[in-house]
């Protein structure tokens, strides 16, 4: 799984851009961030707040029930303040 | 057309390339963004702004599309830069043109209303304090807000 980190995420966490691969019972939006924060360090620094965060699943705005799988490019993102 | 692209735009040469040729164009509302001096009390010597290059254009495909669909336009562009800016520079350009000024003028509201909410952008200012990332402002969200189509089913 490609994840994809933006904004002050990826300050957080260190990198823009990471090949993880998560367990198999790893398989919505809201495990992963589960999962993710359970790494600790940058990781679950950057998750401590979820409200404030945005997630897409191949570039799609995503919400915690929607399934993420092995081939998935998810993004990880604070609230957009773009134009 | 939507383009996402580091370099400045011409405005005069963007807009008469957009309603080059069609005399049904009666209106051509515009917004174009730039970069403040100042945020809150703090003056800003410059912002980064970067983005999720795919998802970008997709989403502001998507905006377009949306407001061809909700008004008669006869020409539409979204025009947004990414990088580095300074005070005075351009950000972003929407245009909207129509037959009449009304489908124009909301059309070109829509479109940068919905593209602050929903185009993967962020900022990160430069102040004497420091870079700090832009939050999102509940104004913008209310300003989207107001396009959202209410469902006629859904109780008031």
């Amino acid at each position: 799984m490609k994840l994809l980190y933006f904004a002050w995420l990826k300050t957080k966490i260190g990198t823009a851009e990471e090949e993880l691969n998560p367990p198999p019972e790893v398989d919505t939006v809201a495990a992963l961030l589960d999962w993710l924060a359970a790494r600790g360090g940058g990781h679950a620094e950057a998750l401590a707040d979820r409200n404030a965060l945005g997630v897409a699943v191949n570039q799609e705005y995503a919400r915690p029930e929607d399934p993420v799988g092995p081939d998935d490019e998810v993004a990880l993102f604070p609230p957009v303040t773009g134009g | 057309m939507i383009r996402v692209q580091r370099e400045d735009f011409d405005l005069g040469a963007e807009l008469a390339a957009l309603t080059a040729g069609n005399h049904k164009i009666g209106g051509l509302a515009v917004f174009v963004g730039l970069v403040r001096d100042v945020v809150g009390e703090q003056a800003l010597g410059a912002m980064t702004l970067e983005h999720y290059p795919g998802m970008t254009e997709k989403m502001l495909e998507r905006i377009e599309a949306e407001a061809k669909q909700r008004w008669p336009l006869e020409a539409s562009l979204i025009v947004h830069r990414t990088g580095r800016l300074e005070p005075g520079e351009r950000i972003v350009l929407v245009a909207a043109a129509s037959r009449h000024r009304q489908a124009a003028f909301e059309a070109c509201q829509f479109l940068i209303d919905w593209l602050k909410t929903k185009a993967p952008f962020w900022k990160l200012e430069e102040t004497e304090s420091g870079p700090r990332w832009v939050e999102a402002r509940a104004g913008d969200d209310q300003a989207a807000e107001r396009w959202k189509k209410r469902d006629p089913d859904a109780a008031e």
